[in-house]
Order: C-alpha cells, then sequence, then structure tokens
C-alpha cells in the first residue's frame, strides 16, 4: 500500500481507528472496562443518541442539518403519550403515534426547505422553537406521567438484549439497507455529492431532501420515545441541547458536514464511541472537570478528519488544464 | 449516409447580438465532425441548441429529416443527445456502476439489484475496450477515466449523437491516445460525433468532415482530406484591425518591473517565464482553458507554484496576496461580478476596498470618511466614471464598462507598480472598451507595468508592446513589437506551426 493509498484508508476508516484505539486505551487501563456488562451498558446508552444519529445522518449526506431534533425528542414522545393516555390506544398505538408525529414535523421542515426553499439551518432553528413551545403550550410546562404499562415496555427484553439496544439496531439495521441497497439511499448519496449534477442527471432532488427530514425526525421521535420508556415520565427540559450530541455522534461516525460522506454504520460506531469516552472516563476516574474537555478533544479530532478529507475531495474535483502526475 | 441533424439557417442571438448567425450544415449519421473556431465563435451555442440548453432564434434543427425542437436539456437526453464536458457530471461518491444508473436502478425484491448493474457496468466497459472495476468509487479514478466513464453513461442512455466538448485538456498523452481509440469504436458503432476542440492536429485526425465557425457564421465546411491544418487556420481568422484602439501615449523602458522565473504548478502551469517592463503593456493571449487566468490567479498569490519565483522592482514577492497588493501589485480579476466588486455596495465603499486602511485615524483607526471621500472622487474622475453620486449609487447600477472602471479605480488608490488585467473588456460594450484601452496606456505611461490578458486577439495586437501566447499551462509563443502577425499568434496558441 503506498502513502497515499494508506492516507486514503485512514481517512475512510478514521472512526473505526479511533473507536479501537479508544477501546484499547481504557481496556488497557480498567481491566472491567472490556467484559460483556459493562459493553452492553454503552451501547444500552448509546441507544437514544444513537437512534436519532443514524437519522440525522440522512440529512447531513444531502449537506443539509436539523437542529429540531432535540425538541422532537420532546413533542413526538408527549403527543404520543396524550394519545395514550386520552385515547388508550397502548404502548403499541404509542410507538405509531410518536413515530407519526415525527414525521408530521420532519413534513413540516421539508416544506420550509424545499418548498420555500429557506436555508436548513435557519428553518430547523425556528422549529427547535416551534416544537418546544408547543409542548410546554400543552402541558403548562408540567412534568407529564406516563402510565406504568410504557415502562414495563422500556425494561422488557427481547432474547436477553435490552429493548432500547434492539430499537437501535433494528434502525441501524433498516437505515443502513436503504442507503446501500434502495433508489432513494443512492440518491441521498448523489445529491450531497453534487446536487447540480444530480438534477442534471433527473433526480427529483426535492423530493429526496424531503424524505431526509421526515426520517430524520421521525428517528429522533423514536429515540425520545425509547428513552422516555426507560423513565416512565417526560419533563419541559426533555431532549433539551440534543441535537448537538446527535449531530456529533453522526460526525464522529465519519458523516461529513460538506454532504455525501457517512455511513449508518459510521453512525451507530460514533454514538457508541462517544459514550465509550464519557463511560471510559468515569471508569478511570478522571477528573469529573476534564471529562467534557476531552469529550471535546475528540470531537474536535473527528471534525478535523472531516475538513482534511473534503480538502482532498476538492482537491480531486479541481480542474486541471495539463495533465499532471499526480492524478489519485 | 444521411443527416442525422440538420441545422437550418439557424440563429440565436443574445440580446440582438447573434452568437449563431444563419448557420446551415448537416451532421452525416455515423461520421465524426469537427467543429472548429475561435473563442466566441459559437461552437458552445450550436451545441447547446442541440442539447436543449439553449433556444433558437430563429431557423431550425431536423433530427433525421423530422423537425426537432427540445424543450430542454432533459428533452434533448431523451432523443439521444449526450455531452462530453470537460466538467464532468458524476458523483465522486458513488460507484462507477451505480453513476451509469443513478437516475433508474434496477430492484430485485425491492432492492437495488447490484449483480444487475455490475454486469450491465461490466458489458459497457467490454464494448469500449476498457478494463474499469464497476464497483470502483468514482473519486479513485483518474480524470481520463472518469472521462470515459461519463461515455459509458452516454452508451448506456442510448445516445446517438454524442458531443465532445474539448475532451482532451487535462488527459495524459496515453489517456488521449486511449479516448481516441474509443471514438473509432464509437464511429465503428454507428454512433455520431461532434468533436470540439483547439488542437487542430487531432481533429485533422480524427473527424470526417470539419465545420468552422467565426463569429457565428459557418465560414467553411467539408471532408477532412479537403482540409490542411493552414486552411483550418485560415478560415478562422479574417478580421481585419481598425481604428479601434487609442495610440500609445509613450513606450516601455528597459527596468523590469515585474519578473516571473520558472513558475510550475502541477496540472496547471509548466515553467511559466515572464518579464513586464515599467511602462510596457504585455500582452498574454491564450485559448479557453490555456491556463492564462491560471497564471494570474498564481501571480497574485490566490493559488499556489510548487516551483519558481515572483519578483517585483527585483524583490521576490511575499507568498499571500494582501503581501503581494501591499508590494504593489494590483489584480483586476476576470469576474468582475463575483470577485471584482461588491454589487451592492456603493461606488465609494468598492474604491475603498484595498485602501481602507490608510484610511484609518488615530487613536481608534475611525475612518476618515472626508478624505476618502475626496480621494474616491479624485480617482472617479482620472478613470473617467460615468456614475451619479458616488456615495449612495450602488455598483450593481452602472455599466458593465463603468463597473470595470469602478474595479480598476479601486487599485488605483494604492498606486501600485505592476497590474495584472484578466480580460478586463470581457462584457463591455465597444466604446468602454476603447476608454479602459486609454486606462491601459495611461497606467503604462505612468510608470506601471501591465500584463494584458485576453483571449481577443484582435485588443491584444491593438495595444500591447510585445505578446506571449499560452497553451496548456506553458509559454508556447512570444512575439516582439507590433506590427503583429495574427495567424501566427494563433497558430502558436492552437500549437500548431505556421
Amino acid at each position: 500500500m503506498t502513502g497515499s493509498a494508506l492516507t486514503r484508508f485512514a481517512l475512510r476508516n478514521a472512526t473505526f481507528l479511533i473507536f479501537a484505539a479508544v477501546l484499547l486505551l481504557f481496556g488497557l487501563q480498567t481491566p472491567g472496562f472490556l467484559s460483556p456488562e459493562s459493553l452492553g451498558n454503552i451501547v444500552k446508552q448509546a441507544s437514544f443518541i444513537g437512534i436519532a444519529a443514524v437519522g440525522i445522518t440522512f440529512v447531513l449526506l444531502t449537506r443539509g442539518i436539523d437542529l429540531s431534533v432535540g425538541s422532537v425528542m420532546y413533542l413526538a414522545p408527549l403527543l404520543a403519550g396524550f394519545a395514550m393516555r386520552d385515547l388508550g390506544v397502548g404502548v403499541a398505538g404509542g410507538v405509531v403515534t410518536a413515530v407519526l408525529a415525527g414525521l408530521a414535523m420532519g413534513a413540516l421542515n421539508a416544506f420550509f426547505v424545499v418548498r420555500l426553499n429557506i436555508a436548513p439551518f435557519i428553518v430547523t432553528l425556528s422549529t427547535l422553537f416551534f416544537f418546544r413551545g408547543a409542548g410546554t403550550l400543552l402541558t403548562s410546562s408540567r412534568q407529564f406521567d406516563f402510565d406504568r404499562e410504557i415502562v414495563d415496555f422500556g425494561l422488557s427484553k427481547v432474547a436477553g438484549v435490552p429493548m432500547p439496544i434492539v430499537v437501535f439496531a433494528l434502525v441501524a439495521l433498516v437505515a443502513h439497507v436503504v442507503l446501500s441497497r434502495t433508489t432513494f439511499g443512492r440518491q441521498t448519496y448523489a445529491v450531497g455529492a453534487d446536487p447540480e449534477a444530480a438534477r442534471k442527471a433527473g433526480i427529483r432532488v426535492g423530493w429526496v431532501q424531503a424524505r431526509v427530514y421526515m426520517v430524520s425526525s421521525a428517528a429522533a421521535a423514536l429515540a425520545g420515545f425509547v428513552l422516555i420508556a426507560q423513565i416512565g415520565r417526560l419533563d419541559v427540559a426533555f431532549g433539551e441541547g440534543r441535537e448537538f450530541d446527535v449531530i456529533a455522534a453522526a460526525v464522529l461516525g465519519g458523516a461529513s458536514l460538506f454532504g455525501g460522506i457517512g455511513t449508518a454504520i459510521g453512525t451507530v460506531v460514533g454514538a457508541t464511541l462517544i459514550q465509550t469516552v464519557k463511560t471510559g472516563l468515569v471508569f478511570t476516574g478522571v477528573n469529573l472537570y476534564l471529562q467534557p474537555i476531552a469529550l471535546g478533544g475528540v470531537i474536535f479530532l473527528a471534525v478535523l478528519i472531516d475538513s482534511l478529507r473534503a480538502t482532498r475531495l476538492r482537491a480531486a474535483r479541481r480542474r486541471t488544464i495539463r495533465p499532471s502526475s499526480a492524478t489519485p | 449516409m444521411s443527416a442525422l441533424v440538420r441545422f437550418e439557417r439557424l440563429t440565436k442571438a443574445f440580446f440582438g447580438v447573434p452568437a449563431v448567425d444563419d448557420v446551415t450544415l448537416d451532421v452525416e449519421e455515423g461520421s465524426v465532425l469537427g467543429l472548429i473556431g475561435e473563442n466566441g465563435a459559437g461552437k458552445s451555442t450550436l451545441v447547446n441548441m442541440v442539447g436543449g440548453v439553449v433556444a433558437p432564434s430563429s431557423g431550425r434543427m431536423l433530427w433525421r429529416d423530422a423537425p426537432y425542437a427540445p424543450r430542454d436539456a432533459a428533452a434533448a437526453t431523451e432523443r439521444g443527445i449526450a455531452f462530453i464536458h470537460q466538467e464532468l457530471n458524476l458523483f465522486l461518491n458513488l460507484t462507477v456502476a451505480e453513476n451509469l444508473f443513478i437516475d433508474g436502478f434496477p430492484k430485485r425484491f425491492g432492492l437495488i439489484d447490484r449483480h444487475a448493474i455490475e454486469a450491465r457496468a461490466a458489458e459497457l466497459m467490454a464494448t469500449l475496450d476498457l478494463d474499469l472495476a464497476p464497483n470502483a468509487l468514482i473519486e479513485d479514478l483518474s480524470p481520463g477515466e472518469r472521462q470515459l466513464v461519463e461515455i459509458a453513461k452516454a452508451l448506456h442512455r442510448e445516445a446517438e449523437l454524442i458531443v465532445f466538448d474539448e475532451p482532451t485538456t487535462s488527459l495524459t498523452p496515453r489517456e488521449t491516445g486511449r479516448l481516441f481509440d474509443v471514438i473509432e469504436r464509437l464511429r465503428a458503432q454507428g454512433k455520431t460525433i461532434i468533436y470540439i476542440s483547439h488542437v487542430l492536429g487531432d481533429v485533422a485526425r480524427l473527424c470526417d468532415s470539419v465545420a468552422v465557425l467565426r463569429d457565428g457564421k459557418l465560414i467553411e465546411s467539408g471532408p477532412t482530406t479537403t482540409f490542411d491544418i493552414s486552411r483550418m487556420i485560415r478560415a478562422m481568422i479574417g478580421r481585419e484591425l481598425s481604428g479601434l484602439y487609442p495610440e500609445r501615449s509613450a513606450g516601455p523602458t528597459d527596468a523590469t518591473v515585474l519578473d516571473v522565473e520558472g513558475v510550475s504548478q502541477p496540472g496547471v502551469l509548466e515553467d511559466v517565464s515572464l518579464a513586464v517592463r515599467r511602462g510596457e503593456i504585455l500582452g498574454l493571449f491564450g485559448l479557453m482553458g490555456s491556463g492564462r487566468s491560471e497564471l494570474a490567479r498564481v501571480l497574485f498569490g490566490i493559488d499556489p507554484a510548487e516551483r519558481g519565483t515572483i519578483s517585483l522592482d527585483g524583490r521576490p514577492l511575499p507568498t499571500r496576496p494582501r503581501e503581494r497588493i501591499r508590494a504593489g501589485l494590483a489584480f483586476v480579476t476576470e469576474n468582475r461580478r463575483e470577485e471584482g466588486l461588491m454589487m451592492e455596495a456603493s461606488i465609494e465603499d468598492n474604491l475603498a476596498l484595498v485602501s481602507i486602511g490608510r484610511f484609518g485615524r488615530a487613536p481608534l483607526a475611525f475612518v476618515d470618511s472626508e478624505a476618502l471621500t475626496s480621494e474616491s472622487r479624485d480617482v472617479a474622475e482620472r478613470v473617467r466614471l460615468k456614475a451619479g453620486d458616488i456615495h449612495v449609487q450602488p455598483a450593481k447600477a452602472l455599466s458593465g464598462g463603468n463597473q470595470q472602471k469602478v474595479v480598476i479605480g479601486k487599485w488605483l488608490m494604492r498606486s501600485p507598480r505592476a497590474f495584472i488585467l484578466d480580460e478586463p473588456t470581457r462584457g463591455v460594450d465597444v466604446g468602454a472598451k476603447y476608454e479602459i484601452y486609454v486606462l491601459a496606456d495611461q497606467l503604462a505611461a505612468e510608470g506601471g507595468a501591465v500584463l494584458f490578458i485576453s483571449s481577443e486577439i484582435e485588443e491584444l495586437m491593438g495595444v500591447c508592446d510585445r505578446i506571449l501566447v499560452m497553451s496548456r499551462g506553458e509559454i508556447v509563443g512570444t512575439f516582439e513589437a507590433p506590427p503583429f502577425d495574427r495567424p501566427s499568434i494563433l497558430a502558436a496558441a492552437f500549437r500548431e506551426a505556421a
């Protein structure tokens, strides 16, 4: 493998390399860290952010951004809660309600972004306040208590695997198949790589963009519901600020803010990696106040790698007017 | 053989100015037609009409003897027309096979049938005698290989007419050879090809017939066997110089101001050396994609150069644009609207842009707006700007010629030593062009060194003391002192011996 091929490999698989390094680092320091229970706990705790991060990966792939996920995590389960309490739809009905509510919120984002052609950053920043505001209005800022049945569901296990991990795995699997094996998925990559070329190739760019926002919000709604099912109540600050954890997980997992790069599996690893670092710092007894700094450092590293990769891509796109020996 | 496409008295005018003027021409089915002409001769407009990108103003096109008027580019693609441009429409993050099928994948159990698309891609590669892996990422391919993928895409869409627009500019000789083999194969398969190129030797070698455009008109066409290269060049030129240029008020001196030695940047420039003297207007001619503007950007420090030195008044220039401005370099970009002006800002703000720091007054560096206004007025007068109140009128409210004067005036505020003017008269009407030539002369007469970059041979012949010719990132010819011989300049630009 030549030097440049090695660099390319490293840039493309940075997430996995960092993940392996982090596991090794903590594993060597504390023997118990790599035990199945400990790792299972990490994945379980990662699933909440992870589910939403898999969804937002679709948006990032198209060069978009979705800041409203934290508020969707709050509002969608709240609506599900109302449906369960007032309409008696049960837990299954609650899940469906939450996801449908998420889809509707995503459709609202999509409408502003695609139809009215407003920058996604601005649209989702507005709906961040709008969705949370709607929730506070409905509850008058009071905590919402769910019935016991939702916690029974949340703490249940399928073949010995905790429910959040089951949902996380299912979402990741479906997203992976959609992204890699469906027309929608591949066109998502095409739109992110070059929207203009995508339009010229006959891709319905607007429709692709609309669907990614719906995917993102639906995933955020599901993530919110899964965590609520662990604790059985919803207070007004639930999910606040989580959009940044979600974006960080996706970017750490190799999704590029410049669009066109990222995978569902990468995002799963990214979300798990963040949780691993958090848990690992606690495990190894690092100063409590240093922990956010260390986490910030890891995220910075990922963004730096994204930027390096984007620079290389730009170089590959640059027009040359004479043959160059330095072609990739 | 019959005509696949026929142009009948086809005309396209932009704002009353014809870009394609009354062209009647047949493109024979299964043949390769070479389309040549200088920049702005109308080649692109002509093929853009076939491609549905622009609609004819008058006249019509026939496709297999039936009237053909594509609504848009998609309709032309549907009809069987494909373009191979220099800028490719491929998705770097997808594979070869995925790029072929991106607008419609074959499915199996609701999912993309990877075996099917890869098999089909391999099949297409085989008909072109290529060995690109269907699952290779475009990102990992060389420019030449990416172009071949575009051709495979055209075949996949069952294109019948394939238009190549300057396809060889970024190819190595080996890749060019392979491209020509592929074009031969396409012809053997009965495809019709329009081949646009500045490389006349390639046109002579590859094409069955040649059509020459000049000023939008079809000058000559016929089988390649009746066209030698010197006839092609003669047909492309023709206009005579007239009194469109001002008398030069002073000549160059012997003192070198801007000195460029052996500047190279892989893929862009190769060993470029030139010297602009005090009081001189040095012309730099080159066709589209010859590296003119790339050189200008390197000289100004916007793009890097791997090797070579650039010095001003004998002192090597620092690296960054900001430092080069301070050293006395000025750059009038070819892209006035996006890079030269703040269109919404006032004329005065535009004029002040590069010298605003000079007007800061202690202690807090507040701008001395009185001094700024009075100096801006002086400069506006010097460049004979026709405008209202320069304090309020925005740059966008000016004509193209006056906008260009603002850009030049912006630099005059710093009294630079050397000017790089990149296509200063592009998109400027004839009268304003004259005024810009006068300004260029004035800059030189006041002791400046002017590098005048243009794709219009006439204006260079009209205003310059010397002319250099660039092609593929190299200086390929130097023409000392007027009168200049137009055919030999053009021949140099086309890399042909005159």
